[in-house]
């Protein structure tokens, strides 16, 4: 193998992994994993569970997974990112369970020529999964409540896709 | 007398809490499609209601006129909240 490379060079399609998982993530991990010497740009996000939402105070969130189709939808929209926004490799992970602030839900690793194409592939894969990723939250306030929170409809041929509100639950 | 099958269908977040199951049984004419899967899951009494939801089939987001077959695997996902 190219030494030079840090597992990159392991994936036809660009994708180092994409994954849904029970496990704690950590930006760095995945920073390790992708990348090589021609690449100028590595861009990394992490997504964090923040303590407040629409001026409530949040306890927790619940995150719930149909698990088998994300974990296929991550990997598609990751592909994406490599094909039509110009990123050299991509590894995007995010967690499912019982998450408190400032524990990290998400990470999305991109390496790229440029700065450019590492920034917007990273926006990509945040606002594509956002669109597709067949998972759900639920926030617990302090106060004792919960809800499972509004997000939009997933893209389906010929049917409106767009925001939808949350619901109040006990 | 059409020729009926039963398929299970996947729920998830609200939906699960709704129906208090995780997988309801849904019975289909043979050349049943999404919506008639719409049709029978809005007679459960925990997800009747305005509701707005997707059908997967096989891990697809399919629209209202495609065909579910025995043996499919079927999703009901609310929307969905990534992040």
């Amino acid at each position: 193998m190219d030494s030079s490379r840090a597992g990159a060079g392991d994936t036809p399609d660009g994708v180092v992994i994409a994954e849904v998982t029970e496990e704690e993530l950590d930006g760095s991990v995945l920073l390790r994993m992708l990348g090589d010497v021609s690449d100028g740009a590595v861009v990394v996000f992490e997504g964090r569970v923040r303590d407040h939402n629409e001026g409530r105070s949040v306890r927790c969130l619940a995150y719930d997974a149909y698990r088998e189709m994300a974990a296929e939808v991550l990997q598609e929209i990751a592909r994406e990112a490599v094909r039509l926004m110009g990123a050299s490799s991509v590894g995007v992970r995010h967690r499912v369970g019982r998450l408190e602030p400032p524990e990290v839900s998400l990470v999305v690793a991109v390496a790229a020529v440029h700065r450019k194409p590492a920034y917007e592939a990273s926006n990509y894969v945040i606002d594509e999964l956002k669109k597709r990723l067949p998972l759900w939250k639920r926030e617990e306030y302090a106060d004792g409540t919960s809800r499972w929170l509004g997000g939009e409809m997933p893209p389906v041929a010929g049917e409106p896709a767009g925001p939808v509100v949350g619901e109040e639950s006990a | 007398m059409t020729e009926r099958f039963v398929v299970p269908v996947r729920l998830f977040g609200r939906h699960r809490e709704l129906a208090g199951a995780a997988e309801l049984s849904v019975e289909l004419a043979v050349g049943g499609t999404v919506g008639d899967v719409k049709q029978a899951l809005a007679a459960h009494p925990g997800l009747s209601g305005p509701q707005s939801f997707a059908i997967a089939v096989n891990r697809r987001y399919e629209p209202d006129e495609s065909p579910v077959t025995e043996g499919d695997e079927v999703a009901v996902i609310p929307p969905v909240a990534g992040g």
